[in-house]
């Protein structure tokens, strides 16, 4: 197998808050190859934007510190890479996209100013080469006469509108791996469906690979190849998104799929759910950090954290009762 | 309640509502054009049903519902309420309806008063319409808390002290204090995890096969819309371009809007075929609404009379009660 772009191996982020060390990201792998689009799913405060800005280096000063583990990115450990070294990968080797496209876009500077700034940074090349770039990048991300767009302001554009300049300005630089947290959760369904396309079209293009982070099941399985299910700061599961969606091991993955109301299910017909709610991260448990949510959950679960245990080849969960939860739901037919 | 449902009579009727607001424009701040944010709706609520409004930002849904309680007074047309005509009354008039029509917010942290107490707030409802004593309000407050699942102590606590779907909890509490007949549940879900989404959606639905309870359920996700409603209106500019009962709507869809719509969902099955028609562009202002059929400017399947003749909200012959507002269909 050819190394992957990115491996990121027991990563470990930690913030430092009033109430004392709180663990966001706890010992988490994966790794992402060249070309391909891995989805991270999960629920607010799972820590999947940390472990994006973990990735970046971008974590809120001081507070937040990567503690332990590895990103490896093209041969370098991100971790220990000088902050000079850093700002010449940062938008130029890896791009990133945030959900909220007018907080993400400086309000003052023109777009055009803003997009050539990336290009001037990284790039040798003189204000009008740079100019003509971004005339073109404009164009590729569809929007409409990109000369009279580069004068103005994010606030004269739509959302939709204002995440494809975002695009633009992560993809600028031709980027081989592009972080996408919430690309689309805060656009309308058409527009989510606009810049996926755009997206997976750039993408094909371009040869990058794309980290995507969500909380829609329906974003993943549209465009991922392999998945990781986060749930209070580790992976509860892995696997290709067929694994995921057909064959989903972690009882938190089979919740997640099963609460979600679906054009097909019968309106007013009860919803299953999952009860309780995450456990908060300054008191986690010893045991398995879903086992107070747990249908399957005994005794036995609240001792040890349960190790990520391989389901199949490439497929991986992180729950004692797995085994035992496919029989019962295969005995139950 | 009983009355209507013999009768057959709906709860709530909307008769061609419009709500322009003026923009102010130049530096005298005179009013030049409107922003017609709802242009003509009609449709009606039976009592126990739930009605589904689904529309993308800015399409005028939110200002609807605002309008029916009146939190807007509409510029024209008519709110009837249980047969009255709520649309002009003062607000002295109004206030023993405002008691049978309550409202649920998007967002939970926003609509609750961060300085009050849980307990303070849900009583307030009871205070505004002198209902009860101090101890019967009490009572009253622990009953809710209880309703909406969660346990009395939380009456002394403050709404930072709760997750969002509990904060919603609580905004389900108060919306539902003194047993009102009609809901307007503004996206009530959309800010909350999937996880907990379904769990205040199963409490909706509890809650209104409990007390008879009518929804106008206001969001931009169609299958929590149509999971939750008996009929389900489309709304784009301002306007109902179809709406029938769910399964209508999802399977013989008419509108190419609609259309749209469903097809840019995206399927949480990886084996799902992908099959969709991209819409291009952006909704246009409301300000400046384009002429003829408001759709036509993104339309996969304008005509030449699109652009000149707007069309009508018509019913087809189909299914009872699909009606759909496209020259196509005509």
């Amino acid at each position: 197998m050819p190394e992957p772009l990115l491996s990121v191996n027991n990563l470990i982020t930690e913030f430092e808050t009033d109430e004392g060390q709180v663990r966001a990201v706890d010992d988490i792998s994966f790794s992402v190859a060249a070309g391909e689009t891995l989805g991270i799913v999960g629920e607010s405060g799972c820590g999947k934007s940390v472990t994006a800005l973990s990735i970046m280096r971008l974590l809120p000063q001081p507070m937040g510190q990567i503690m332990g583990g590895e990103i490896k990115f093209q041969g370098e450990d991100l971790t220990r890479l000088p902050l000079s070294r850093m700002e010449k990968i940062r938008g130029n080797q890896i791009g990133m996209v945030f959900q909220e496209p007018m907080t993400a876009l400086n309000p003052v500077h023109t777009i055009g100013r803003q997009l050539a700034e990336v290009l001037l940074l990284h790039k040798d090349i003189n204000k009008q080469q740079a100019l003509r770039e971004c005339v073109e990048m404009l164009d590729r991300v569809g929007i409409p006469s990109p000369d009279v767009r580069l004068g103005e302001y994010p606030h004269q554009l739509s959302g939709g509108m204002r995440q494809r300049v975002v695009i633009a300005i992560a993809l600028a630089c031709q980027p081989s791996l592009l972080i996408a947290d919430e690309p689309t959760t805060a656009l309308d369904v058409t527009i989510q469906a606009q810049i996926l396309e755009l997206i997976k079209d750039l993408q094909k293009d371009m040869g990058m690979s794309v980290i995507l982070i969500t909380h829609d099941l329906g974003v993943i399985a549209e465009t991922s190849q392999s998945v990781i299910v986060m749930y209070a700061g580790k992976v509860a599961e892995k696997g290709s998104v067929y694994d995921i969606f057909d064959n989903p091991s972690h009882p938190y993955t089979q919740g997640l799929l099963a609460s979600i109301p679906r054009l097909e299910t019968e309106p007013k017909s009860k919803l299953s759910i999952i009860e309780g709610m995450v456990p908060g991260l300054l008191d986690l448990p010893a045991g398995c950090r879903f086992e107070n949510r747990c249908p399957y959950a005994r005794q036995s679960c609240t001792q040890f954290p349960p190790p990520l245990e391989a389901v199949a080849e490439q497929h991986q969960v992180s729950c004692f009762q797995w085994s035992n939860i496919k029989q019962e739901l295969q005995d139950s037919g | 309640m009983a009355d209507n449902q013999v009768n057959g009579s709906p709860i709530l009727q909307v008769r061609n509502l419009k709500m322009h607001f003026p923009v102010k424009e130049g530096i005298f701040l005179r009013t030049g054009k409107y922003n017609k944010a709802v242009d003509g709706v009609s449709f009606h609520i039976q009592a126990g049903e739930t009605l589904g409004l689904v529309g993308e930002s800015g399409c005028g849904k939110s200002t609807l519902g605002r309008c029916v309680t009146r939190l807007y007074q509409p510029t024209a047309g008519e709110v009837i309420f249980e047969g009255r005509d709520i649309t002009h009354m003062s607000s002295r008039i109004l206030k023993p309806y405002r008691q049978d029509i309550q409202m649920i917010f998007q967002d939970p942290m926003e609509s609750l008063n961060a300085r009050h107490t849980v307990g303070d707030t849900l009583q307030e409802p009871f205070i505004v319409q002198k209902i009860g004593n101090r101890a019967s309000r009490q009572k009253r407050v622990k009953e809710l808390l209880e309703i909406v699942g969660l346990p009395a102590r939380s009456a002394t606590r403050y709404p930072f002290e709760f997750s969002g779907g509990q904060r919603q909890r609580i905004g389900i509490a108060r919306a539902i204090a003194l047993n009102p007949k009609l809901i307007i549940c503004d996206e009530p879900v959309s800010a909350l995890d999937v996880s907990i989404q379904s769990q205040i959606l199963n409490l909706l639905i509890d809650l209104q096969k409990e007390f008879n309870l009518s929804y106008l359920f206001i969001a931009h996700d169609l299958a929590v819309v149509k999971h939750i409603s008996d009929r389900i209106a489309i709304m784009y500019l301002g306007k109902i371009v179809e709406s029938s009962n769910g399964e209508t709507v999802y399977r013989e869809t008419r509108h190419p809007y609609t259309q749209s719509l469903i097809s840019a969902i995206p399927i949480p099955d990886p084996h799902h075929k992908v099959n969709r028609h991209v819409l291009t562009g952006d909704v246009p202002s409301p300000i400046d609404p384009p002429s003829g059929c408001s759709f036509h400017t993104r339309c996969p399947q304008v005509m030449n009379e699109c652009n000149s003749r707007e069309p009508e909200l018509i019913p087809l012959a189909n299914v009872e009660g699909h009606q759909v507002s496209c020259h196509l269909c005509s």
